[in-house]
């Protein structure tokens, strides 16, 4: 058994873990949807999955809008058929200690990493449960669990979405359908490049492994639970930090 | 040609895997039928796609037995 020809949404799949999620599952045989927010990213996307000869393309998608979704879920659904592997990765940051926190800053990330979620899955599973088959997979972080000076919105966020997981996977299991969460601690991506090197030394110091994950680590990780392998591991959260972080 | 009764009662029967002859008019698909919240759910989205028709949330939510599917979808054609 394999998830070839199985359709996969990959939100923010333009660089970093997304991408790396998109080709791993192209790997798998999978036809893959990446999702930018701007056309030149949806471009890069489709020229990312030609290049390694993935069926697919990218296409722009603002996960915060609910007319965006839907009408995105319309376009995969006439071109490749119902989604029924969702990844959803895409994610913001808005870092403030919370004394001086916006409300733009807290409701952008509830809004693009927490509700964005609740939109998508909620337009998959129509499909999901008529073919009795599918994945949900969520990106989440290991600050859901730590926590992190400066990331209340973010770890609120982030926390959320694994409980959310949680209590989808009781909804939608007599379906076959699994629904889990990736927690990543800290990779290589542009979301961590921007941190200034003495900040870097000081989390390795923190990682039993002594080195930033690579987007591929996480990838291999989805890919896994999006495959049949994968089938009996519903409503978990998947920590993949280097041991900064154990359970 | 189906009636629309009998049509709606075939898809109940196949969507809740019971007897056609366990779908009476009367029947409310919670309690007699054995449909838990997700059956309900689909079971709508099934007759919405042999009708052509879209039903939205807050109608589907009140049909609840057979005979009020058939009214809905009879209403609706």
């Amino acid at each position: 058994m394999s998830i070839e020809g199985k359709v996969a949404l990959v939100t923010g799949a333009t660089r970093g873990i997304g991408k790396a999620i998109a080709l791993e599952l192209g790997r798998q045989g999978v036809v893959v949807v990446g999702t930018a927010t701007s056309a030149g990213g949806a471009e890069t996307i489709t020229a990312n999955l030609a290049e390694a000869g993935v069926p697919g393309k990218g296409m722009v998608l603002d996960v915060a809008s609910a007319e965006s979704v839907e009408a995105v879920l319309e376009q995969v659904q006439a071109e490749f058929g119902a989604v029924t592997i969702l990844v959803n990765n895409a994610g913001i940051t808005r870092d403030n200690i919370l004394m001086r926190m916006k409300d733009d800053e807290w409701d952008s990330v509830l809004n693009t990493n927490l509700t964005s979620i609740y939109r998508v899955a909620k337009g998959c599973l129509r499909g999901m449960t008529k073919a009795r088959w599918g994945r949900i997979i969520n990106v989440s972080s290991v600050v859901a669990s730590m926590g992190n000076a400066g990331q209340s919105n973010y770890a609120a966020a982030k926390a959320g979405i694994e409980g959310f997981s949680r209590a989808l996977a009781r909804e939608v299991a007599s379906r076959n359908i699994t629904v889990n969460s990736v927690a990543p601690g800290f990779i290589d991506t542009d979301m961590t490049s921007g941190l200034a090197d003495e900040h870097k030394d000081k989390l390795k110091a923190q990682i039993p492994l002594n080195r930033l994950g690579k987007p591929e680590e996480i990838a291999a990780v989805v890919g896994f639970l999006a495959s049949e392998a994968g089938g009996y591991v519903t409503g978990e959260t998947i920590q993949v930090n280097g041991g900064m972080y154990m359970g | 040609m189906s009636t629309i009764e009998e049509r709606v009662k075939k898809i109940v029967a196949e969507q809740l895997g019971v007897k056609e002859e366990e779908v009476t008019s009367d029947a409310s698909f919670v309690e007699d039928l054995g449909a838990d919240s997700l059956d309900t759910v689909e079971l709508v989205m099934a007759l919405e796609e042999e009708f052509e028709t879209e039903i939205p949330d807050e109608e589907a939510e009140k049909i609840t037995t057979v005979k009020l599917a058939i009214a809905y979808i009879e209403a609706n054609q």
